[in-house]
């Protein structure tokens, strides 16, 4: 679903990425590590069409809907409630039966009783896990996750745990990490950054 | 159906925003009215009436572009914009909907403004009011646009008022022009074909602005 080949990304002089060279096919799960600043996170803005490469080729067999984004930030408006920027998002990713999608990934992640809250006074992993739920409620087929661990508690940390067991397989992951051990047993290929 | 929709889903967003955070607005409110103000001051009592009409537009440009220099404030600041990007309606759909949110903040603006220009300076026509109409979308149109390609680049405070103020010169030339000479229907005429021109190439090139 994913092929890079030599690929690279400079930032004016900066060189972030050099020669990365990976696959990953449908249904695979690509652990990508490496410290701060390996380009871990330019690297899913490649595969999600964010960022053009400056050296090498990368193709992804996925259309932008078909694409669940989770970066550092939410990707949500600080100032609608968490329903209803979901709802926007649903709208614009054609999402079917969008409200019962809504309520179900609500629910899922436990964010229920804080649907009509502003994101500015959710807490840092109340909005991770609304993001959480704007990167899966169009049901992608392929996820960049950025990540996704960051800012959430025990419980929500397990609720992810579930949902990627639920989806593994089915579904395509790139996820990139600081704590790989979390989700080490699910990966098919690992790619370290340096 | 499906693009208008989004069209208004996203202009429903940005008019909701303001109602909440009412940032933007009554900046704009208080901005032009307090520049007409000095203009008023400022102005030797037998000024012309082009002159006074062209201190009208300036402060309408100037108030246009403090409202454009805030359009995509809220999209930068959580990286909203790279969530709509992804989404796979037509972009330019963000485009339309960031315009319609921007030509109903110039709206509320000159609601004050031309009131308050009528009672400094002097009665305002039907000319004025239909030139100011057709001024709102050229200036939303085009201001929308640059607005975007700034909020992606370091230096957006500068770079949207140097690119977009030599663009909208046409504005002020046909705005003037159509308040204040004998002959308003071909400037009016001239506005509106800048709209029709310039709104076009916006809505074309704005997937381009917002992608790499």
């Amino acid at each position: 679903m994913i092929t890079a080949r030599r690929l690279g990304r400079d930032f004016g002089l900066k060189r972030v990425l050099r020669d990365v060279d990976f696959e990953v096919p449908h249904g695979g799960f690509l652990l990508v590590t490496g410290p701060n600043g390996s380009g871990k996170s330019t690297l899913l803005s490649l595969c999600a069409g964010l960022l053009a490469p400056t050296a090498g080729e990368l193709a992804v067999e996925a259309d932008r809907g078909e694409i669940g984004y989770l970066a550092h930030e939410p990707l949500v408006y600080r100032e609608l409630t968490a329903l209803e920027n979901l709802d926007l998002y649903g709208r614009l990713y054609r999402v079917p039966e969008r409200r019962e999608r809504i309520g179900m990934l609500l629910e899922r992640f436990g964010l229920w009783e804080a649907r009509r809250e502003r994101v500015a006074s959710l807490s840092r992993g109340t909005a991770q896990r609304l993001a959480l739920c704007r990167a899966l409620l169009h049901d992608p087929r392929l996820l960049l996750l950025d990540e996704p661990y960051s800012g959430l508690d025990h419980a929500g940390a397990r609720l992810l745990d579930d949902e990627l067991d639920s989806l593994v397989g089915e579904r395509t992951f790139v996820v990139a990490t600081h704590a790989p051990q979390r989700v080490e047993a699910l990966a098919t290929a690992a790619l370290s950054l340096a | 159906m499906t693009y208008l929709g989004d069209v208004f889903a996203l202009a429903r967003k940005d008019l909701l925003l303001e109602l909440r955070s009412r940032d933007t607005v009554p900046a704009m409110l208080l901005f032009v009215v307090s520049t007409l103000v000095v203009f008023h001051f400022a102005l030797p009592s037998e000024a012309s009436a082009t002159a006074e009409t062209g201190l009208l537009w300036v402060a309408l440009l100037f108030t246009a572009l403090l409202g454009l220099v805030r359009a995509f404030v809220a999209e930068r600041e959580e990286r909203v914009l790279d969530g709509l990007v992804l989404a796979p309606c037509d972009r330019s759909a963000i485009w339309l909907g960031k315009v319609i949110g921007v030509v109903a903040f110039l709206v509320a603006a000159e609601v004050v403004a031309l009131p308050a220009y009528a009672l400094f300076f002097r009665p305002v026509g039907w000319e004025l009011v239909a030139a100011v109409a057709l001024a709102d979308l050229g200036l939303a149109a085009v201001g929308t646009l640059l607005a975007a390609m700034a909020a992606a680049g370091r230096a957006r405070e500068l770079l949207l008022p140097v690119l977009f103020l030599p663009l909208v010169i046409p504005i002020v030339v046909g705005g003037v022009g159509a308040s204040a000479t004998d002959d308003p229907g071909r400037y009016l005429a001239f506005l509106g074909l800048y709209d029709a021109v310039f709104a076009i190439l916006s809505w074309a090139s704005f997937e381009y602005v917002v992608t790499e």
